[in-house]
């Protein structure tokens, strides 16, 4: 039974009508899974990152790149509307970065990730970000062919959005709760509470606090990127 | 609003089941959405007559089946129905679940206009 030739299509015996029974994005999908083989063939770390806007996604990867230095060999692909601004703060930190504009779009697509992919030789990549648009909502839905998804929360937003967006927070492998120098002057962030609301959506991903401005919680979280990396190495 | 490229996907795949039927027109098109597919159904609903304009699915109606959430518990095994961002049992209160139903965003059926043979 395959998606491309018709053999999952039987036709029914009355009335013209035919049983699909196929996922609605089975065509992302397909490209996801062959985005994902690329990937696994180079020994190469696929994460998705996702958050809201302005949750810190690009100073985060800038922080990572930075600290990480030569331990490991980092790519970003980068999904920003209408700039490159995103991606020109990546490259100044020395990493390629391959920028995907996606105008309006919402989210990207493992046929954005595809393309872009045509422009990274992955011989010389050891873990590959790719930095979703800024949504809480549309990017859940859709497979890049990423091995791990990463969400952002940063303290600010409230500690319940794991609750108000539960489709993307079941999505995560990793939940980072950014800009966590602010909580001292946050008193309405409670780090208890959105593991809880990570729980009440059945998810046991782990939560790590980390700050990219101060550098508070780094160490575990590319210890963790260390550990992910190591073990497709 | 994603709901317009997935809406155009499920366009791209009742194409797809028209001609290899042979079939000029598309009368019905049924679609189970689950809530933790991240789609809307009544957005998706909407999205529908933009997608299909000029397509062989133009005239066709599209049934949305809205499929409940349930988990099943790890813990004491109970299955419960639940609302999407409380996935714990209902019996135990647990969050170790898994989900059974409710992430589906699934094309069924489709029915066929005229058949060319």
């Amino acid at each position: 039974m395959c998606d491309t030739c018709g053999c999952n299509v039987t036709p029914a015996a009355d009335d013209h009508a035919v049983e699909v029974l196929q996922g609605l994005l089975a065509a992302n999908d397909h490209e996801a899974l062959h985005n994902r083989e690329h990937f696994s063939r180079h020994n190469v770390l696929a994460i998705n990152l996702m958050s809201s806007p302005g949750a810190g996604k690009t100073s985060l990867l800038e922080a990572t790149i930075e600290a990480l230095g030569t331990d490991l060999r980092i790519a970003v692909v980068e999904g920003d509307l209408e700039t490159e601004n995103d991606a020109n703060r990546i490259r100044k930190k020395g990493v390629p970065a391959i920028q995907i504009s996606t105008g309006s779009a919402c989210h990207l697509d493992a046929h954005m990730v595809h393309h872009a992919l045509h422009e990274l030789d992955l011989d010389d990549v050891d873990v590959v970000f790719i930095e979703n648009v800024g949504n809480l909502v549309c990017p859940a839905s859709f497979d890049l062919g990423q091995h791990i998804n990463v969400a952002l929360l940063s303290t600010p937003e409230g500690d319940d959005k794991p609750a108000k967006y539960p489709v993307m927070f079941r999505a995560a492998d990793l939940v980072l709760i950014t800009k966590s120098d602010l909580l001292e002057v946050l008193d309405d962030f409670d780090p208890v509470a959105a593991e809880g609301y990570v729980r009440q959506i059945a998810n046991p991903a782990p939560l790590y606090n980390v700050s990219a401005k101060t550098g508070a919680g780094m160490d575990a979280w590319l210890d963790w990127i260390r550990s992910e990396a190591g073990s497709r190495a | 609003m994603h709901e317009l490229a997935v809406c155009q996907a499920l366009i791209g795949q009742v194409t797809d089941v028209a001609q290899d039927n042979k079939a000029s027109t598309v009368s019905d098109i049924y679609v189970s959405v689950g809530p933790l597919s991240g789609v809307e159904a009544p957005l998706l609903q909407n999205a529908f007559p933009i997608a299909a304009a000029g397509t062989i699915a133009n005239a066709a109606t599209l049934h949305l089946d809205a499929t409940p959430i349930r988990v099943h518990c790890e813990e004491c095994g109970a299955e419960s129905e639940v609302k999407m961002n409380r996935l714990t049992c209902k019996e135990c209160g647990d969050w170790r679940t898994t989900l059974l139903s409710g992430d589906e965003l699934l094309l069924q059926r489709v029915v066929l206009g005229e058949i060319n043979v």
